[in-house]
């Protein structure tokens, strides 16, 4: 059995249905990401594994205890809200604290023990005696991440914990989180909207849209075998066509541009050329208006042969493509 | 079927339930007690709609109804006017000297209505120093009573105003500027429909509190009667308490009807101001701010005449034929209260102010920040509006009829301090409540949350992180308790008891037995005291933002 199941959750707010019959197991000590656009359910189901939203239906077993009633105290789980929540008239060592005061079996030295290596681990213990409002946003955060695990919680869930922070921040952070999750070996489940941070930092992502799962699996799976259109659109970037009645999807960068005497598949017109670093991207149209991206790495790109309005040879690579069920189209 | 996850705990729920009870205890039980009275005769039959018809037939009874209307509707006209004149010259001008005007047209707020007519008495009375001067104003009844009023709700209305005047985007006066209008369309355009449903408020919040009002009719009106005069009458003079509580009923009518239009223009009054709006930068008019700083220095300046009246009867030996000075006017004659009287009312009004701010923080608290039980909290959520619509005597007289019944187990806080204290807590509820949830809808929500993943029992979590936080709205809430306590009359004047007078009263008292001399004194201790309040709360917010912004420097010097 898996440390975390959400069995069959299903949540309605009056008369609309925020989940549907949401499944999914977490394995102990795994990272698993649930993504998806704003508003598909995601920061609710993240409530309802902590206990702070009620399901209508469904359950939630942890560690082979059915969990669905238990109020969120008797959990014991960590957490990190987008906005960090943290105490703004606590200093960091009193944030992190606060809730080890609780903990009555502990003395005051093991306490302070704790205290002070959490503090190190996260590299804030210069700055233990100051006030959120006098930290940087990444501080804030790590703050509110060492608060959520001093505690050593069974499970950790973080909301949204990094999109309050600017690129460059964030870019460190994943790595930093991914990297303490993985040394504590804590079960973590972490809401995003950003599919990036899926990509990098899940062990697995749970794909969400419009209170349902789409897909459940590791990101390489997902990014390869996207099970629907939606999952295909909204991780990465993928063209779809209409073709003898079948809707095909193919990622740019499987295209093949070949020469009008090879074999090809398609004919399309360039409408616009993007030159994106590495590579360079393609914007064309089929016959049909429908438009194809193609990805080429800039170091072939060929500008003599490559302008607005040239014609331009396409090859599907068969095993590059997926098929999908016409009426399931975006 | 499933069980639902309490999202109350059990200590919660206890809470809640209290808190509605007494609520329940103090509020609906005795205003039902007062309707129950208004439809029974005098040995206790029912009597449907006799009370009401006898009422209206009696000429010199229903006659007050007019009267009450008449003097309500020129006070609230010309108060509406002068509070946003006021408002305007302090946020739309650019005078000198803002904060002292401010400042200044809060006098009326510290001192008893009653206080406002004893000025006037100076002014204007038989012995007044405009009177010796020679120009007299009929100032006994309905004049005396008009201007009392305007005294009283003056403040009310400057300080509503004060509050929309003070919001707007200036991008629309910035756009209006760009397309050439004027000043006048300007305001006709933009500041006029920014502040429509203000106007609308701010009238039915001045037309009630001068139709209800006890203090200025009772010490300036001679023989012309008002409701809240009849009232205190059939009550305390005939003991005809059927009659009392048709009256009581008759002066819930505007009070009700406000609050309706309140409701219906409140919800439809959506904020229109966004982050990203911009401060209206007031352009520069020396023809305007000359006339507005001349329109303010004379309200202002009446104002400080009224209080200089007071200091001038209080310390003078006989007023107004030995202007010498002494303090001999504070030795009160025990015979209206004396000294005591005001000790009582420093003693109600700070068991008013601290059982006060406890029970409307805590309620709103549990109506803010805990979920569950939603149909216990749509009862607590009406019950918390409800005092906005109920009229201090209204409270008094339903008072008396539920806690004076023999058959009333509570019936032992009458006639003592805490009955004073409960009907003050009721009458000034809804301002204290609506303050701590502002306060409280302002902290994260997420608080709560993660003190209860770390298992942190919801008390702590309440008093080391809920209230520290929000401290500078507790101590408004501390100090409007305190300061309307010292000040009211309404209420509590169907509640002292002989062994528990307080200042308030005793002022009527004195004005009664024509002690001018000693109600002006008194009426100085309950001002200062109050303006020391008011002044404590100030240094303490302002050292509360001091520290908070220290902190922020500090970090740009850090990050720096």
């Amino acid at each position: 059995m898996s440390f975390l199941e959400i069995v069959q959750i299903t949540k309605r707010f009056d008369r609309q249905t925020v989940l549907s019959d949401v499944s999914a197991q977490i394995e102990k000590g795994e990272l698993v990401c649930v993504l998806g656009p704003s508003g598909c359910g995601k920061t609710t189901l993240l409530r309802i594994i902590a206990g702070l939203e009620t399901a209508t239906q469904g359950q939630i077993i942890i560690d082979e205890q059915d969990c669905t009633l238990l109020p969120a105290r008797k959990r014991n789980f960590g957490i990190v809200f987008q906005s960090y929540a943290l105490f703004p008239n606590m200093t960091v060592l009193e944030n992190v604290a606060f809730g080890l005061k609780q903990k009555k079996q502990l003395s005051r030295e093991e306490r302070e023990e704790r205290t002070v290596d959490i503090l190190r681990l996260v590299d804030l213990l210069e700055h233990k005696d100051k006030y959120p409002r006098q930290l940087s946003g990444g501080q804030q955060q790590r703050t509110a991440l060492a608060r959520a695990i001093v505690l050593e919680p069974l499970y950790l869930l973080l909301d949204e914990p990094l999109s309050a922070l600017d690129a460059k921040v964030r870019v460190k952070l994943r790595g930093e989180i991914s990297a303490l999750q993985k040394s504590l070996g804590i079960t973590t489940v972490m809401v995003t909207h950003d599919q990036e941070e899926a990509l990098t930092m899940a062990d697995r992502i749970i794909v969400m849209n419009n209170a349902v799962v789409e897909q459940i699996g590791r990101p390489r799976e997902i990014y390869d075998n996207p099970a629907t259109p939606f999952v295909a659109n909204f991780i990465g970037t993928m063209n779809f066509y209409d073709h003898q009645g079948n809707l095909f999807a193919i990622r740019p960068e499987k295209v093949e541009l070949v020469g009008r005497t090879e074999s090809y598949d398609m004919v399309a017109r360039v409408k616009a050329l993007e030159f994106k670093g590495a590579l360079t991207r393609i914007y064309s149209t089929l016959m049909d208006k429908t438009e194809i991206c193609v990805d080429i790495p800039s170091e072939v790109f060929d500008g003599e042969k490559l302008h607005e309005d040239a014609l331009v040879f396409l090859r599907m690579p068969q095993e590059h493509l997926r098929e999908y069920p016409l009426e399931k189209a975006v | 079927m499933r069980q639902r996850l309490a999202r109350l705990s059990f200590a919660q729920l206890i809470t809640l339930l209290a808190l509605l009870v007494i609520f329940t205890v103090i509020l609906i039980l005795p205003l039902f007690a007062l309707f129950s009275k208004a439809f029974l005769n005098s040995s206790g039959e029912f009597a449907g709609l006799a009370n009401y018809v006898k009422y209206f037939s009696t000429p010199s009874l229903s006659s007050s109804i007019l009267n009450t209307i008449d003097i309500s509707l020129w006070s609230t006209v010309i108060s509406v006017t002068l509070g946003f004149l006021y408002a305007y010259a302090l946020t739309r001008t650019n005078i000198r000297c803002k904060p002292f005007f401010k400042y200044m047209a809060l006098i009326p707020i510290f001192i008893p209505t009653i206080v406002h007519a004893l000025g006037l008495v100076y002014v204007f009375g038989r012995q007044g120093i405009i009177t010796r001067m020679g120009f007299e104003v009929a100032l006994y009844g309905r004049v005396g009573i008009i201007l009392s009023e305007i005294i009283f709700t003056f403040p009310q209305a400057f300080l509503m105003f004060l509050v929309a005047l003070e919001f707007t985007d200036g991008r629309l006066y910035e756009a209006a500027d760009s397309m050439g209008a004027s000043g006048l369309t300007k305001f006709f355009k933009i500041t006029l429909p920014e502040i429509k449903y203000t106007v609308v408020n701010v009238f039915f919040v001045c037309f009630t509190l001068a139709f209800t009002d006890f203090g200025a009719p009772k010490v300036i009106g001679g023989s012309f009667n008002v409701l809240a005069t009849d009232i205190y009458k059939q009550i305390a003079g005939q003991f005809n308490m059927n009659m009392g509580a048709v009256v009581g009923t008759l002066l819930l009518l505007p009070a009700v009807l406000s609050f309706i239009v309140g409701r219906v223009v409140n919800s439809k009054n959506a904020g229109t101001v966004s982050a990203k709006s911009t401060k209206l930068v007031v352009g520069k008019s020396l023809k305007r701010d000359t006339f507005f700083f001349v329109f303010c220095s004379l309200i202002t300046l009446f104002l400080l005449f009224l209080i200089a009246c007071l200091f001038m009867g209080a310390l003078s030996s006989y007023y107004p034929y030995d202007m010498s000075f002494t303090l001999r006017n504070f030795l009160f004659d025990n015979s209206s209260g004396g000294i005591k009287s005001y000790f009582n009312s420093l003693q109600m009004s700070i068991l008013t102010a601290v059982f006060g701010t406890i029970f409307a923080f805590v309620y709103a608290y549990m109506m803010e920040k805990t979920s569950g039980f939603n149909t216990l909290r749509r009862y607590g959520k009406l019950l918390s509006v409800l005092p906005l619509a109920l009229p201090g005597m209204v409270i008094g007289i339903s008072f008396i009829f539920f806690f004076n019944s023999p058959s009333n187990p509570l019936n032992f806080i009458y006639g003592t301090v805490t009955i004073l204290v409960v009907s003050n807590i009721l009458h000034y509820f809804s301002v204290p409540f609506f303050t701590a949830t502002g306060a409280l809808k302002k902290l994260d929500s997420e608080y709560e949350s993660v003190s209860e993943s770390m298992n942190i029992p919801r008390w702590k979590t309440f008093l080391r992180v809920s209230v520290p936080l929000s401290l500078p709205a507790i101590l408004e809430i501390f100090m409007y308790y305190f300061v309307n306590s010292m000040v009211t009359v309404s209420a509590v004047v169907f509640l002292y008891s002989a062994q528990f007078r307080i200042a308030s009263i005793s002022i009527t008292h004195m004005e009664e037995a024509g002690n001018f001399a000693q109600a002006a004194a008194m009426s100085l201790l309950i001002l200062l005291v109050n303006v020391c309040v008011r002044a404590l709360y100030e240094f303490i917010v302002k050292m509360i933002k001091k520290r908070n912004n220290d902190d922020k420097t500090r970090q740009v010097k850090e990050s720096t």
